[in-house]
């Protein structure tokens, strides 16, 4: 405690030359580039080694799994090294008081200074019951280990928007963390996010000590701020119209468009065709499968998968607004047609009537 | 009979049938910009409903083996959004017409805030549904029950124009649809937007549908030009029978 990472790597036996690797590869995956080399240098030079504590609230754990499949293992392992990894349940070896004390200890020792990253939605419903660790509720956790953090990550769409658990009817009462603290959160959306986007999101405030520019849903302009569709190297096919209409045709051989298929490319935000997964070898859509929007807030509800639209509430699962459209508009058509029937048939009627009324008001006026 | 000489621009005398004359007045009534508003507004509005169709349920294009042969998706997306662009100026202006035109065309047309013009809803009610007879003269401009129900098609306008500026904000840094942006988190993301924005063209369509047939229908039960009026302007108003 109170080392910096370069007194720390010193310790380990890694020489100068290792550490300016690792500053580098950091700037490179916080994205500062060459120019941002000096910067972090800087900073781990003479910053304290940052106490980080990773809380597990409801979720899969598929966030820490995403996480330790960075694909620049020097940054991830060097990272983890020298991060005060002080409470994680996934990953620590201490368990019960002991745990519960070096979550204290954190707490108390690093006020101000330490980084919380939440993995997971909080449960508010029936005074927090569905999530408790240590005899606490998650939300209680929450409030003690950010009043007097420095920064706060959301890691995951369960962190962020809530995800599978907040989905209709949402009977735990999940919410996402930066409605319970007023503090700002960094989210970082995903079912998992991408491992290096983590990575870099971590790199950035350990190195400059201070939050990425966020957009207005509080994600890291850098990697939320264009849609999958736009980066998307199928984008081609769609503008030229060529899509893929069955996941067994030949336009799915040719690696046509996806958008057919329910694809979330054009309605989500996220790297994944720029960085992609498993040191970028693909994404989904790389793969064949359109993108489910899994960065998206809502985006279980949002389904089927596998169509274009949101089904209409009301008329089954497969019926979209279209569908119900269709029916209103041949229904109206049908009855304006029938109106149509009807006004012919007293065509007769009506004429006489405007020739009676006519006759009748030409008197009126001779007279 | 005596038969008093036309003056123009006035009074007419129109030969009903059994030779009773009965007199018409002709009435200007949509001034040239209500007119160029209307079949911008009709034009601009079925491309958006065909090109917005296609978009969400898109036609694979026929022959093209590369991408780069063709650009068919890019340009039923390029009319979508030249004509949204188009109809939202026009609709702009016509909100301008509202308050500096003709009393057809005026602002107050669009709500029934009088009690004749509630009394008139009911009235064209009666007449378009249950295909009774209208009583006293309907009003020359929009008749009430029209108006009213135009002014549903605004809010639907606003509601298509922001959904679809908030949609396109994405693929934009034009300050218009950045304008709108904020439309996106509060309707729970893209999805949901995109949702909205299709119901709305389905009640664009059902309105066109309704509106076209009631547009022959009242031309045929009023016998006053009402078809016709949109093209050149004039509609002809019975001379009351007591004058």
């Amino acid at each position: 405690m109170g080392q910096s990472i370069w007194q720390s790597m010193e310790q380990k036996g890694y020489s100068r030359r290792d550490f300016l690797q690792f500053c580098a590869a950091a700037a490179t995956v916080a994205g500062f580039g060459q120019t941002g080399v000096a910067q972090v240098v800087s900073a781990f030079e003479k910053k304290e080694k940052p106490a980080v504590v990773w809380m597990h609230f409801q979720e899969c754990t598929c966030c820490s799994e995403s996480f330790i499949r960075a694909s620049h293992p020097i940054v991830a392992d060097a990272l983890l090294d020298v991060l005060s990894l002080n409470y994680t349940e996934t990953l620590m070896a201490a368990s019960g008081f002991q745990a519960e004390k070096s979550l204290n200890d954190t707490i108390r020792d690093h006020k101000g200074k330490y980084i919380v990253l939440v993995e997971g939605a909080v449960p508010t419903k029936d005074d927090g019951v569905y999530c408790m660790i240590g005899g606490k509720t998650a939300e209680s956790i929450l409030q003690t280990v950010a009043k007097d953090a420095a920064a706060v990550v959301a890691w995951g769409s369960c962190a962020s928007n809530g995800c599978v658990q907040a989905a209709k009817p949402n009977p735990t009462g999940a919410t996402p963390i930066h409605k319970l603290i007023d503090k700002p959160v960094i989210n970082v959306p995903g079912c998992p996010p991408i491992a290096d986007v983590m990575m870099a999101v971590v790199t950035h405030v350990l190195v400059l000590g201070q939050i990425p520019a966020l957009d207005s849903l509080g994600r890291p302009k850098e990697f939320y701020g264009r849609r999958v569709h736009d980066t998307c190297y199928r984008r081609p096919n769609y503008d030229a119209g060529l899509f893929v209409e069955s996941f067994d045709d030949e336009n799915a051989r040719k690696g046509y468009c996806l958008y057919k298929m329910g694809c979330r490319g054009p309605v989500t935000y996220n790297a994944c065709s720029v960085v992609k997964w498993n040191e970028g070898t693909s994404y989904p859509i790389q793969s064949g499968h359109g993108c489910i929007g899994c960065s998206e807030e809502g985006f279980w509800d949002n389904g089927p998968f596998y169509q274009h639209l949101a089904s209409f509430p009301g008329f089954g699962i497969e019926s979209t607004a279209d569908t119900v459209g269709t029916v209103v508009g041949v229904a109206t058509l049908a009855g304006v047609a029938a109106h149509a029937v009807v006004t012919n048939i007293r065509k007769h009627k009506v004429i006489a009537e405007v020739h009676a009324e006519e006759h009748h008001d030409a008197e009126n006026k001779e007279s | 009979m005596p038969m008093s000489a036309p003056v123009i621009g006035a009074g007419k005398l129109v030969p009903a049938v059994h030779n009773h004359p009965v007199e018409y007045r002709r009435v200007y009534v949509w001034e040239l910009p209500v007119r160029a508003y209307h079949w911008i507004n009709a034009i601009a509005l079925v491309a958006l409903c065909v090109t917005g169709y296609l978009i969400g349920a898109p036609i694979r294009a026929f022959y093209a083996a590369e991408a780069y042969q063709q650009y068919w998706f890019g340009w039923v997306r390029f009319i979508h959004f030249f004509c949204a662009y188009v109809y939202v100026f026009n609709f702009l202006a016509r909100l301008y017409w509202g308050f500096v035109g003709n009393k057809y065309s005026r602002w107050n047309a669009f709500f029934p805030l009088q009690k004749a013009q509630r009394q008139e809803i009911v009235d064209v009610i009666k007449a378009d549904v249950l295909e009774t007879k209208l009583h006293g003269p309907i009003s020359t401009g929009h008749n009430a029950l029209a108006g009213f129900i135009y002014f549903f098609t605004f809010l639907a306008f606003v509601a298509q124009t922001v959904t679809g500026f908030a949609l396109y904000s994405s693929m934009s840094n034009s300050w218009m649809p950045r304008l709108f942006n904020w439309i996106v988190p509060l309707m729970g993301g893209e999805m949901g937007v995109r949702y909205w924005h299709h119901v709305f063209l389905w009640f664009f369509v059902t309105f066109i549908i309704v509106h076209v047939y009631l547009a022959f229908y009242h031309d045929y039960i009023e016998g006053r030009g009402t078809i016709s009026s949109i093209v050149g302007g004039w509609k002809f108003e019975r001379e009351k029978s007591d004058d």
